[in-house]
């Protein structure tokens, strides 16, 4: 039997506001252990909630920059669990009115475009941290009370690719906003998946199991594909799905079972009486709307218009916001814009990729790489010369002339210089050009190499091959 | 008719952490039930053509700023733990291997 997958992502971002989202103790992550809590973050009774302003300016900022509706009156409700991680034995979010409402976001799998709808987005407060041992499990309350967003996407998705390109988007979109920091590995960033699998041409959706510990893109889709997988076997053998959790293990790539969802969740859900209804205006609306920056497609069209890029390379360069403003930097100090693209997209990524980098930890500056791009234009060095010199501002930063002129690195270009040791390559080489007289194209090319040897790379290569040719012709 | 058994008790006292007898637990279930039937005439209010609320004030929109303040008091909110272990609360186990 032929089945379809179908995908549904939850994903909590933490909002970077100053302090949480119901106390005004401070919003920080990487303190020492419960140093930014307060009696309303330990859940001691007589203490109220207030809630923070910027907190739903954020909220509301990156619900409209998902394309939301937003709510013109909302309440925060009670979801009541107890666990450890949480003192007052309720979690304040939001149930049935949401900040954000029927949000999409564009995707693109395969050169194919597709929209992912977002089904809502609602305000809540995070958990504090568990450490689990022996003996016992530690309880940092830090993450108590910080204000998170969790967007609920639609049941749009249909393989673990676009789930991994719904994330991407999202994230990327988030970035830009500037309301969060969206860094899985600090968990500013976190995702749970739902999956299930149906018969190709069945409408009604089959039972789906939910994902955990999916601490990274790749293993939200790489747990997405084993689940995929295990779920086909089951039901092509006649076996049923269980509704259940399943924990991604990295080591194995394999989920394992969690725990089984006999007992429905009951969360108790009731408005809080300590809060009061939030109105949001369209004075209010429309002050945000004003605030949201220009987002990564709208950025990838102009860079395809205006500088002439390829719709994938102004996919690369503004698939983060921090690349996107290094490129425009760079640009508006006068390199050339497809020039810049290339050295980002190349030389750049590669070593990010190799280092396990971010741009913001590297030393180049648009500063630094605009001005390499003019020694290379001006024909001051090679563009061979230039990966050196990109190299060193990658690795240290400071002016690549002052470093082209202590290094030495100065593109030969003189006429009479480069003739004078083209004449010495050419006497040691008699044979290659004997061979490019008798019409072998190739043997130039040796030719020139032999002669960008003899200057360490330093000569100007348009020169050299037209010097070359000329001095041939003259034997 | 509200009905707060004895084994409702037990679970969620089970669930709280706080230890209760079976006579204890008999005995809550009994008041609950009794406080939860006398709040259940509320229902007989005629509600009809009235506004849902949820909050008792005819106020909306109470917000602060958003400036951070450190709590000088951690310290003592520690000491009230029952075990504490690197500045953190400790718990009994939750995970069984």
């Amino acid at each position: 039997m032929k089945f379809e997958t179908v995908i549904g992502l939850e994903i909590h971002v933490e909002l970077k506001t100053k302090s949480k989202i119901f106390s005004s103790s401070p919003n920080a992550f990487g303190s020492e252990p419960n140093a930014n809590i307060s009696p309303k973050d330990l859940g001691y009774p007589g203490t109220l909630p207030v809630l923070n302003e910027e907190v739903v300016n954020y909220g509301m900022k990156a619900a409209m920059a998902l394309n939301c509706d937003i709510a013109s009156e909302t309440i925060f409700d009670r979801k009541h669990y107890f666990y450890p991680d949480n003192p007052a034995a309720y979690q304040i979010s939001q149930d049935e009115q949401p900040i954000g409402e029927n949000g999409w976001v564009e995707i693109e799998v395969d050169g194919e475009k597709k929209r992912i709808g977002i089904e809502r987005i609602h305000l809540e407060e995070d958990a504090g941290k568990l450490t689990h041992g022996t003996g016992g499990s530690l309880v940092d309350y830090n993450r108590q009370g910080s204000p998170l967003i969790e967007i609920v996407s639609e049941p749009d998705i249909r393989t673990p690719e676009e789930a991994y390109a719904y994330l991407e988007k999202v994230k990327s979109i988030i970035q830009y906003t500037g309301v969060s920091d969206v860094r899985m590995e600090e968990g500013s960033l976190r995702c749970d998946a739902n999956i299930s699998l149906r018969p190709v041409g069945q409408e009604e959706f089959g039972t789906k199991t939910e994902l955990k510990n999916l601490n990274s893109f790749a293993y939200v889709r790489s747990g997405l594909e084993h689940e995929e997988v295990r779920q086909a076997k089951i039901l092509s053998s006649g076996g049923v799905i269980e509704q259940e959790t399943r924990r991604y293990d990295e080591k194995t790539k394999k989920t394992i079972l969690m725990r089984v969802k006999d007992d429905a969740d009951d969360y108790r859900f009731l408005p809080d009486p300590d809060l009061a209804p939030l109105h949001i205006d369209e004075d209010w609306k429309e002050r945000i709307r004003q605030e949201i920056p220009e987002l990564p497609d709208a950025r990838k069209q102009r860079y395809v218009e205006e500088m002439d890029l390829s719709d994938y390379d102004a996919g690369v360069i503004t698939a983060t916001k921090e690349m996107a403003d290094f490129y425009e930097e760079t640009v508006d100090l006068g390199a050339d814009g497809k020039l810049a693209a290339n050295w980002l997209m190349g030389d750049l990524s590669a070593y990010m990729n190799k280092h396990l980098k971010e741009l913001p930890d590297l030393a180049i500056t648009p500063e630094g790489l605009a001005k390499m791009i003019k020694l290379i234009e001006d024909g001051t060095i090679s563009s061979k010369i230039a990966k050196q010199v990109f190299a060193e501002l990658v690795e240290n930063g400071g002016d690549p002339e002052v470093f082209v002129k202590e290094k030495g690195l100065v593109q030969i270009s003189d006429d009479g210089q480069l003739r004078e040791i083209i004449g010495k390559v050419l006497d040691e080489n008699e044979q290659s050009v004997a061979d490019f007289k008798d019409g072998k194209g190739r043997a130039l090319g040796f030719l020139v190499g032999q002669t960008m040897k003899a200057t360490q790379g330093q000569a100007n290569p348009q020169m050299v091959n037209k010097i070359l040719k000329e001095e041939i012709e003259k034997r | 008719m509200a009905n707060i058994s004895k084994e409702d008790v037990l679970k969620t006292a089970d669930l709280a952490r706080v230890a209760i007898t079976d006579e204890e637990a008999e005995m809550y279930g009994e008041q609950l039930t009794e406080i939860l039937t006398f709040t259940e005439k509320i229902l007989d209010i005629n509600t009809e053509g009235v506004k849902p609320t949820t909050n008792g004030n005819a106020v909306t929109n109470i917000l602060r700023d958003d400036k951070p303040v450190t709590w000088d008091k951690r310290d003592a909110a520690l000491e009230n733990a029952p075990e504490v272990e690197d500045g953190q609360f400790k718990v009994p186990a939750i995970m069984e291997e």
